[in-house]
C-alpha cells in the first residue's frame, strides 16, 4: 500500500519537474523555506511553508498542524490528510491547491453535491479550534502533499516558540 | 424452535392476562412489533427483536447445506455512503432505508422486489458535515400500519406502511447545535423512541418518547442536568443497588459544563415487556479531553433502564466514570436469561466500548460479571466485583494509560482499545440453543494526546489528535468472537484481517452470520466458528445481517456500503508509530479492498 502511494507520488513528482524548474511544487508553488519569523517559515512568495530538517526535524508549525489536523479534520478527511470512504485525501487536494484556495475552502466551506453522492465541507470561519490554526494546518497538509513529512506523528519537532503561545492565547480567548 | 416461538406466545398471553405489564393497548394488535416479531418470517424491528437477541427461529438454511447459498436478487439503495442497519420485512413487503437524504423504499417481495413506493425527504445538506463519522442511517421501526423514521435533520416521520405519505413530522433536535438522528427508532405500544446523535459537536444527549399517533411528546429524559431534566428519583433511581440521590449529575460536572456534555444515545434500543422497562446506553462526555471537565460526568457512559410509560429511570450503572479515551458507551444492551454462579438470572448483556463485557440483573441493575472481551485491552486491570470497596463497580485505571493523568498535550501511547472500542455500534447476536453471545470486535490500540478547545455551537468540540494501530506484534484488526456471559470467558474466536463492523445473527440452524469490511457475508458454525460459507458483494459490510421467510423460502439479506467510523479510519490503512515504515498486513488500507457502495444483496438456498 505504502509502496503504492510512494510509487504514485513519484511519478506525480516527475511529472511536475518536467513542466516546473523546482525540485518540488504543490498549489502554492515553491515550497521551500525562505524566511524564518520566530519559527515560522514562509517561502519565497510570502506562502506559510514547512521546514524539515536532515535529521527529520519538523518545525512547530508543521508538528502543531499535525495536531490540529487530526483533531478537527481526521473525521472526515481521515488519518494523515489520506481521505475516507467520506472525504477526499488533502494530500492530493493541496498539490492543486494555493493557499489563498485552502483558506477560503476552510473558512467558507463547499458543497459538492451530486445523485450518488453529497460531498458537504462545513463552513470553519467561526470555528476558533479551526481558524486559529488554519497556517499550521495548511503547512502541515502542504508538508504531506510534497511528501516532505511521512504518515503519522512528527517525532522530532522544534520547540514552541513564544510568539505561538502568545497568538494561540490571544486568538482562543 | 417453533416451541420457542410458542413458549415466547404464551408469555405474551400471560402477561397479557394477568394484567401484570402496563401493556400497551394494542399489544394484541396484528401491527403491534411484539406480535410480528413472534413470527420469524418477518424481521419486524430494527433490532429483529426487543430483547437484541438477534436470532432467528429459522432453520431451513442450516450448517449442513449453508455452503449451497447463492445470490437470489440484489437492490441498490442508490446511496454510495455507509449503509448500516438492515432492512425489515413485514409480510409481502421489505423496507429498506439508506443513509443521508434517508430514501426509505417499500419493496414487494411477490413482485422480484417492485417498488411500491419510494420516499425521499428534501433535507438541508448542511446538516451532512456536522454528522460524525459519516451520514449513516440505522434503519426504520415498524407499528400498526405505520414506518417511523428519524431523519439526519432530526425529523421524526411517521409514514403510511402503505403509501409511503407522511402522516405526521414532528423536529426532534437542532442541526445548528450539532444534533443529527442516526439511529433506529423502537416502538412499544403507543409510543416511538428515539435518540440523538452529537457527542462530537457538545450535544447533552436525550432519549425522547413520542405518541405514535400524533408526534406529540410524552416525555424526555436527558443523560445529564438537574434530576428533573434526566427523570430520575434521588430515593428510589438506584445505582448499584443504592439510591442515586439528590442532583446525582449536577454534582459530578464542573460549573454549568454539563449544558454542553455529550453522553449521546444513538445506539440499540432495548425493551422487557415483563419488567416494562427501557433499556440504552449513553456516550461519551464532551469534550475528548478530559482536563478540561473534571468529576464523573455523570451520566455519560451509562447504562439506562427507564420506566417505558414514564421515563422514569429504575436504575443505572456508569460503566466508564470521566471518560479519557472516547469509549462511548452506546452499545446495544442484550436481554437474555442466562445462568450466571449456577443461578438463572435475568441478565442484561453489554459489550462496551471499553472492551469489558458486563453481565448485570436487569431487573436491579446488580453487577454480576465484568470481562475484558478482548485480550488486549489494557486501560484497566478489572472493574472492582467487591461490594464493600469504595471502587466498587468502577474500572481500575492504570496510570500509564490515563490521558488526564498524563495531562494535556502529552501524548499518550499504546492504550488498548483505540477510541473505535473493542465493539462499536454494531450489534451482537444471542443464540438460546448455545447460550452464547456472538460479538463482532475490533482489535485495534492508539495514541491519545488531549488538548485545550473551545466550544462553539455547531462545530467540532473534540480536543484529542489520536493514532490507532493493531495491538503490538499482531496483524489482525478485528475478532469475531463467542463470549460466555455467565462466566466472562471467550469460547471462541476467529480472527478477521479488519475490524468486524457487521452485526451479527444467529440462528436455529446452527449457523451464525455476519459481514466484513472487505465486503465478505460469512457464515459460521454457531459451536466452533469453522467458517462454513462466504461471498464477496459489492461493497464492505457495516450493515446487519437478517434473515426472514417468504412463500416458505428462507433468505438472508444484508446491506454493503462501506462508511462510518471503519471507512474513516481504516480506509488509508493504519500506521505504527513505534515501527517505522513498511509495516503491512494488519496495516493494509482498506481501500485497497474495496470501494463506495449501496447495495442489499439477498441470499437463499438453491431450489431443489
Amino acid at each position: 500500500m505504502q509502496r503504492v502511494v510512494r510509487a504514485a507520488a513519484a511519478l506525480a513528482f516527475v511529472v511536475a519537474v518536467s513542466v516546473s524548474a523546482y525540485a518540488v511544487t504543490d498549489g502554492s508553488g515553491d515550497p521551500t523555506a525562505v524566511k524564518n519569523d520566530d519559527g515560522k517559515w514562509t517561502d519565497k512568495d510570502g506562502n506559510p511553508t514547512f521546514k524539515v530538517d536532515a535529521d527529520g526535524t519538523v518545525d512547530w508549525y508543521t508538528y502543531s498542524g499535525f495536531i490540529r489536523y487530526s483533531s478537527e479534520c481526521l473525521r472526515c478527511h481521515g488519518p494523515d490528510g489520506m481521505g475516507s470512504s467520506y472525504a477526499p485525501a488533502l494530500r492530493q487536494s493541496m498539490q492543486r491547491l494555493s493557499y489563498a484556495e485552502f483558506y477560503a475552502t476552510v473558512a467558507g466551506g463547499k458543497k459538492d453535491v451530486t445523485a450518488s453522492q453529497e460531498l458537504v465541507m462545513p463552513a470553519n470561519g467561526e470555528n476558533k479550534n479551526v481558524m486559529c490554526f488554519i497556517d499550521d494546518i495548511y503547512i502541515y497538509l502542504r508538508a504531506r502533499a510534497d511528501d516532505a513529512v511521512d504518515r503519522g506523528r512528527p517525532q522530532k519537532h522544534a520547540p514552541k516558540p513564544a510568539s505561538f503561545t502568545k497568538a494561540e492565547d490571544a486568538c482562543m480567548g | 424452535m417453533r416451541l420457542a416461538s410458542a413458549g415466547f406466545w404464551l408469555a405474551i398471553t400471560t402477561t397479557l392476562s394477568s394484567g401484570l405489564l402496563l401493556a400497551p393497548a394494542n399489544a394484541q394488535n396484528a401491527g403491534d412489533p411484539l406480535t410480528l416479531q413472534a413470527n420469524p418470517a418477518n424481521v419486524a424491528s430494527p433490532t429483529v427483536s426487543y430483547d437484541n437477541h438477534r436470532y432467528s427461529a429459522l432453520d431451513q438454511i442450516n450448517a449442513q447445506n449453508v455452503g449451497k447459498l447463492q445470490v437470489a436478487w440484489t437492490f441498490s439503495t442508490g446511496v454510495l455512503r455507509g449503509n448500516e442497519g438492515a432492512p425489515l420485512v413485514i409480510g409481502d413487503v421489505m423496507y429498506v432505508h439508506a443513509p443521508f437524504p434517508n430514501t426509505v423504499y417499500a419493496l414487494d417481495l411477490n413482485n422480484d422486489g417492485k417498488i411500491l413506493w419510494k420516499y425521499e425527504p428534501t433535507q438541508d445538506p448542511n446538516v451532512i458535515p456536522v454528522m460524525c463519522c459519516d451520514t449513516v442511517n440505522r434503519g426504520v421501526a415498524y407499528a400498526d400500519g405505520k414506518i417511523f423514521l428519524h431523519q439526519a435533520d432530526t425529523t421524526l416521520v411517521a409514514l403510511d406502511a402503505k403509501t409511503g405519505k407522511p402522516v405526521w413530522s414532528v423536529k426532534t433536535g437542532d442541526p445548528g447545535k450539532g444534533e443529527t438522528g442516526t439511529s433506529a427508532p423502537m416502538v412499544v405500544g403507543n409510543l416511538v423512541y428515539v435518540g440523538v446523535s452529537g457527542g462530537e459537536f457538545g450535544v447533552r444527549g436525550w432519549l425522547a418518547a413520542y405518541n405514535t399517533s400524533d408526534g406529540k411528546q410524552a416525555w424526555r429524559a436527558y443523560s445529564e442536568g438537574p434530576d428533573t431534566d434526566i427523570i430520575v428519583d434521588p430515593q428510589k433511581t438506584t445505582a448499584l443497588g443504592k439510591p442515586v440521590g439528590p442532583n446525582s449529575s449536577l454534582r459530578t460536572w464542573q460549573g454549568d459544563q454539563w449544558k454542553i456534555g455529550g453522553g449521546d444515545t444513538w445506539g440499540w434500543l432495548a425493551y422487557d415487556p415483563k419488567l416494562n422497562l427501557v433499556y440504552y446506553g449513553s456516550g461519551n462526555p464532551s469534550t475528548w479531553n478530559p482536563k478540561q471537565r473534571p468529576g464523573d460526568n455523570k451520566w455519560s457512559m451509562t447504562i439506562w433502564a427507564r420506566d417505558a410509560k414514564t421515563g422514569m429511570a429504575k436504575w443505572v450503572y456508569q460503566m466508564t466514570p470521566h471518560d479519557e479515551w472516547d469509549y462511548d458507551g452506546i452499545n446495544e444492551m442484550i436481554l437474555a436469561d442466562i445462568t450466571v454462579g449456577g443461578k438463572q438470572v435475568p441478565a442484561l448483556v453489554h459489550f462496551d466500548r471499553n472492551g469489558f463485557g458486563y453481565t448485570l440483573n436487569r431487573e436491579t441493575g446488580e453487577l454480576l460479571v465484568a470481562e475484558k472481551f478482548d485480550p488486549a485491552v489494557n486501560w484497566a486491570t478489572k472493574v472492582d466485583m467487591d461490594p464493600k470497596s469504595e471502587t466498587y463497580g468502577r474500572p481500575l485505571v492504570v496510570p500509564k494509560y490515563s490521558t488526564d493523568h498524563n495531562g494535556e498535550d502529552v501524548n499518550t501511547q499504546g492504550v488498548c482499545p483505540a477510541a473505535l472500542g473493542s465493539k462499536d455500534e454494531q450489534p451482537a447476536a444471542f443464540s438460546p440453543d448455545t447460550n452464547l453471545f456472538y460479538v463482532p470486535t475490533n482489535h485495534v490500540c492508539m495514541d491519545y494526546e488531549p488538548f485545550r478547545v473551545s466550544y462553539t455551537a455547531g462545530q467540532p468540540y473534540v480536543g484529542a489528535t489520536l493514532s490507532m494501530y493493531p495491538p503490538p506484534g499482531q496483524t489482525n484488526m478485528g475478532n469475531f468472537i463467542a463470549w460466555d456471559a455467565g462466566t466472562g470467558k471467550i469460547v471462541w474466536s476467529d480472527p478477521e484481517q479488519f475490524s468486524v463492523w457487521s452485526g451479527a445473527l444467529a440462528t436455529k440452524g446452527g449457523v451464525v452470520f455476519y459481514g466484513t469490511l472487505e465486503g465478505y457475508l460469512k457464515a459460521v458454525d454457531a459451536k466452533t466458528g469453522k467458517e462454513l460459507y462466504k461471498f464477496k458483494t459489492p461493497s464492505g459490510i457495516i450493515g446487519n445481517v437478517v434473515t426472514y421467510e417468504h412463500a416458505g423460502k428462507q433468505y438472508v439479506a444484508v446491506l454493503s456500503g462501506v462508511g462510518g467510523w471503519a471507512g474513516i479510519g481504516l480506509a488509508a490503512g493504519l500506521t505504527d508509530p513505534h515501527a517505522g515504515l513498511g509495516a503491512v498486513g494488519g496495516y493494509a488500507a482498506l481501500s485497497n479492498y474495496t470501494s463506495l457502495g449501496g447495495t442489499l444483496t439477498v441470499f437463499t438456498l438453491p431450489s431443489q
